[in-house]
């Protein structure tokens, strides 16, 4: 439980940490810092900011989901008054892409384009109408190649391929691990059961679209202003595609208004921009209409999935089996590190003693699949959380016990080589099943009501960086004023998650004095340590570490003066209530303004810096790369579901949700990532869905937020939210990640309430009202009481890799 | 796409000068009679606090007040707002003290990412102005036209029930539970 104090009064002096384990700012609730400034209309996205002279964008798009250019005339766009430049693929010839392995981007599309959406030309005009305008002139002649709509269309055309570099055909890539010996884990089970199940494509949907303002100046530079996650990863991708030297780019990725993985890839709008400033002279700018946020997606990857478990009578896991077929759209992305997400983190939450994956991501004409909040663990969690619930109502335990029993240990090394740190999951479970009276209303509510419980787990931080190098994955630097002021600088990119008021607690609590003290600048290529951004839930632990140990060495630095100058020991100084004092004299002591002057004096100009790599993890195979991290979460929730057996309408009035968190740095901001996440999964669950016209021409379905259903005010539901501390050795202050794992077990925990309400199986995200009925018939009817996939396409798996788990007395290797 | 005529026509389109009220202030603008509110707002006005999520009238983030009343800016002619009076986000805070709306959104980490923000902040104001003690129900209707992807709308709730209260001269406090769990 978290701890419950009081919001401090700014003036509060506090008492020694070092004695007291209590923190002065650390778990105490307060706002965010740069709250103020969002609620007054005066914080800056990349769409608020204007410069004189300024161009606006705009892309031509393809309206074919898969052809060759035979031909780009922009003649008529260019004699269009007001036009300044236009652009087309032979301009931007270097390719790009987020992982060093899938370069396989165009900023502009310079022979194929992929999917309905691909940009293949860029004007830059006085206004957006006339850009606009402007790429209405432009002539593109295309042929038509022929068109892969599905993972099942890729597994039997393996020609032409979408990408030469595909593992094979159009399997963009393709993987085979095995850890220990699957058949004895099997021959060892009471039940063995198989499922399959299928989870479609979603997207992030943030509230701000895209938009970048470019502007590069005569002494040879070049200025971005964007809406990104990443951008040290887009400053490479810059670098490379520009061909200009990194030291002459400056990114600057102001606040996004939302995030949730959409930006975190490197865009062709990004690219243009920046190229068209570098052509005209003048800064350039683009914001997307929603429709093209839609075709920027990089959401979640539809992936089917067969799961075949074996357990023991009392519900141990002896042995799985995993595959996972993603529909990974026209490029690589993030997508192999969303593959092998789909087969990693399934051990870090119950013990699984043997384990095997397979798993294929296709190449396939539709917008790209990424990263989304939860990344490649999402729709596997949802498939071995309801597999579970189905196992345990075969064993006939209750679900909540079944899980209890096999919670993975604390500091586990899992089958698959990934170090396990705290484990809060069984507080979590505790939680939930007394907040919603599971044991007095499980399976004994009405018909057309019922309650259904699940878990997850998820990392805090990658273990290893996107570009595998020996340097830091965050740092800090810290300046300090002789005026009492602290600022620290950090590349890290707050995209509404409070990563910046991360960086004011953390340093507010070393150096003694107040979070409002500390100016904190970010997400600036030219004035911060990098930072890799805000993507796999690393921000907290990752820069709380940099900035601690920055603010830790000031704090030295401070503290060896100011005991010279109070004759006191420096190991007996504490820092706190804007004060350096003696501990055992606490009248003894500097304002910390004084104390900066005297440190200063001593020392020179003050400031410091701080860096923080993961520790390194015990797996050395090929694929050992995903998965690893400093710390995982944990959560567990139970739904609530009412279920119109009429039209199979699925309304949810209320969640219970347990997240561990290890320590919060602010609870506040933590409630506010877990209800968020509870609400990303509720969509997800319900209603959201990517989906294509496949029979006339694979444009999307619906890209606008009126028929791309998310959760209003008025489907959302009830949050019932338990914060559960468990410090964790690696995490600063012990805090763990809350912004992806809490949307995990929704999806499943509300499927499996499905079946306690009506006895019907949905294995299929999103649980939409058609597909609930049409169980709810089939099983009036006598049939399979079932909604779900019922097949998986032919794959030719490459030869495994074996790997002999910790208890085969394995080397993590082979 | 528009043809060359269109985009002749476009080109042509005459110039309109319009007189506003914006947060209390008389303003002139020179603008496109297809102008909207919001590209007035944001373009001709630099008031940039609006925002906009889709620009057809689907996610709310432009919402502002007309006469009280919120709107969908980007789907509001500029013409049709002439002599009527807009309030932004912008007007919101009376000098240098935030509106209770405001403050309570800061309070209880009612803004993440802070882009609906603006609309949810002038759509809650305008229910307040009707209902100064409105039900979770009646909070849950008002802002039903409000997309938010970040909070799950739950501290949005108990930030409007909060600032509701001060507003009432009740000494209100944030739950325990809302900022840490229960």
């Amino acid at each position: 439980m978290a701890t419950r104090k009081k919001p401090l009064d700014p003036g509060f002096r506090r008492g020694d940490d070092r004695m007291n384990p209590t923190y002065a700012v650390i778990g105490t609730a307060r706002p965010k810092t740069d709250a103020p400034g969002k609620v007054a209309g005066q914080t800056l996205f990349a769409d608020d900011i204007v410069l004189p002279r300024m161009l606006w964008c705009k892309l031509l798009r393809s309206t074919q989901a898969h052809a060759r250019i035979v031909s780009i005339d922009t003649a008529r766009a260019l004699a269009l008054p007001g036009v300044e430049a236009v652009l087309t693929g032979a301009d931007l010839p270097i390719p790009f892409g987020i992982l060093p392995v899938s370069q396989d981007e165009h900023a502009l599309c310079p022979d194929v384009v992929r999917f309905v959406g691909d940009p293949v030309a860029a004007v830059a005009a006085v206004d957006e109408e006339t850009a606009l305008a402007a790429c209405g002139l432009i002539d593109v002649v295309y042929e038509p190649l022929p068109v892969i709509g599905s993972v099942d269309d890729a597994a039997v055309t393996p020609a032409p391929q979408l990408h030469g570099y595909a593992d094979e055909g159009n399997w963009h890539k393709l993987v085979h691990l095995q850890f220990g010996e699957l058949d004895e884990g099997f021959q060892r089970a009471d039940l063995v059961r198989e499922d399959l199940f299928l989870y479609e494509g979603n997207t992030h949907l943030p509230m701000e679209q895209h938009a970048s303002i470019a502007h590069a100046t005569p002494d040879g530079r070049v200025t971005i202003w964007s809406s990104t996650q990443t951008p040290h990863y887009l400053h490479r991708a810059l670098s490379k595609v520009l061909d200009f030297s990194p030291a002459r780019i400056r990114v600057i990725a102001t606040p996004n208004g939302g995030g949730f993985g959409g930006k975190s890839d490197p865009f062709n709008h990004e690219i243009v921009v920046a190229k068209l400033s570098l052509v005209t002279g003048r800064p350039v700018k683009i914001g997307l209409t929603r429709e093209e946020v839609f075709y920027c997606h990089r959401g979640r990857h539809q992936a089917l999935m067969k799961i075949r478990t074996g357990v023991t009578k009392d519900g141990a896991i002896t042995a799985m089996d995993f595959e996972s077929y993603l529909d990974g759209g026209a490029y690589g992305s993030y997508g192999v590190a969303s593959l092998y997400y789909t087969g990693a983190l399934q051990t870090v939450t119950y013990d699984v003693p043997t384990y095997r994956f397979r798993g294929a991501r296709a190449f396939t004409n539709k917008p790209p699949g990424g990263p989304k909040r939860g990344h490649g663990t999402t729709q596997p969690r949802f498939a071995v959380e309801v597999h579970l619930d189905k196992i345990a109502e075969e064993l006939k335990m209750d679900p909540a016990e079944l899980r209890l029993r096999h919670i993975v240990k604390p500091n586990a090394v899992t089958a698959n080589w990934l170090q396990v740190g705290t484990v809060g999951l069984e507080a979590c479970i505790h939680k939930v099943v007394e907040g919603s009276s599971w044991k007095e209303r499980f399976r004994k509510l009405p018909y057309g009501r019922g309650l259904g419980l699940a878990c997850s787990s998820y990392i805090t931080g990658a273990g290893l960086p996107i570009y595998w190098n020996d340097m830091p994955h965050s740092g800090a630097q810290i300046k300090c004023d002789r005026g009492g002021g602290v600022t620290i600088f950090c590349g890290s990119t707050d995209i509404g998650q409070g990563s910046e008021s991360v960086l004011a607690y953390v340093t507010a609590e070393v150096l003694g004095i107040e979070p409002a003290d500390i100016k904190v600048v970010t997400a600036d290529t030219d004035l911060t340590p990098v930072d890799l951004g805000s993507y796999s839930s690393r921000v907290t632990l990752m820069t709380g570490q940099a900035a601690m140990q920055a603010a830790s060495r000031v704090r030295d630095l401070i503290a060896s003066a100011v005991a010279t100058k109070l004759d006191v020991p420096a190991d007996r100084l504490v820092f706190g209530g804007r004060r350096v004092f003696d501990a055992q004299e606490p009248d003894t002591g500097l304002t910390f303004r004084e104390a900066i002057g005297v440190a200063e004096a001593k020392h020179g100009t003050l400031g410091a810096v701080g860096s923080y790599t993961p520790p390194r993890s015990p797996g050395r195979y090929r694929g050992a790369g995903v998965g690893p991290s400093a710390a995982y979460s944990y959560s567990a929730a139970v739904a609530e579901v009412e279920v119109d057996p009429d039209t199979g309408i699925v309304r949810v009035p209320t969640i219970w949700i347990g997240h561990d968190i290890g320590q919060c740095i602010n609870p506040a901001l933590v409630m506010g990532q877990v209800e968020g996440g509870v609400y990303m999964g509720l969509g997800e669950a319900l209603m959201e869905e990517m989906a294509y016209r496949e029979k006339l021409g694979l444009v999307h379905k619906w890209p606008s937020m009126l028929e791309y259903k998310s959760p209003t005010t008025m489907e959302m539901c009830d949050v019932i939210t338990y914060l559960i501390e468990d410090p964790d050795p690696n995490g600063p202050f012990g805090a763990k990640e809350a912004g992806q794992g809490p949307l995990n077990p929704v999806m499943p925990a509300i499927a499996n309430a499905i079946y306690d309400a009506v006895g019907v199986r949905i294995d299929e995200v999103p649980m939409s009202a058609p597909k609930v009925l049409k169980a709810i018939q089939a099983k009036a009817k006598g049939k399979d009481p079932r909604y779900g996939p019922t097949g998986t396409p032919g794959v030719t798996w490459p030869e495994r890799t074996y790997v002999r788990t910790p208890a085969q007395g394995g080397n993590g290797r082979d | 796409m528009p043809d060359d005529d269109l985009i002749q026509l476009t080109n042509s389109v005459a110039r309109v000068r319009g007189t506003f009220r914006v947060n209390g202030e008389a303003r002139e603008a020179l603008y496109k009679p297809h102008t909207t509110l919001l590209e007035l707002l944001r373009e001709d006005f630099q008031l940039t606090g609006t925002k906009h999520g889709c620009e057809l009238g689907e996610c709310g983030a432009c919402t502002v007040l007309v006469d009280g009343v919120p709107v969908l800016s980007c789907l509001v002619l500029a013409q049709a707002v002439e002599g009527q009076e807009v309030s932004t986000v912008e007007g919101m805070a009376d000098g240098p003290t935030l509106h209770p709306l405001q403050q309570a959104f800061v309070e209880l980490g009612a803004a993440q990412c802070g882009y609906c923000t603006p609309g949810v902040l002038l759509a809650a104001e305008a229910l307040l102005e009707d209902n100064a003690a409105p039900t979770r129900d009646d909070i849950k209707l008002a802002l039903s036209g409000n997309l938010c992807r970040c909070t799950g709308y739950i501290k949005i709730y108990e930030a409007i029930e909060l600032a509701a209260a001060r507003i009432r001269g009740e000494n209100a406090e944030p739950r325990n539970e809302t900022l840490y769990g229960y």
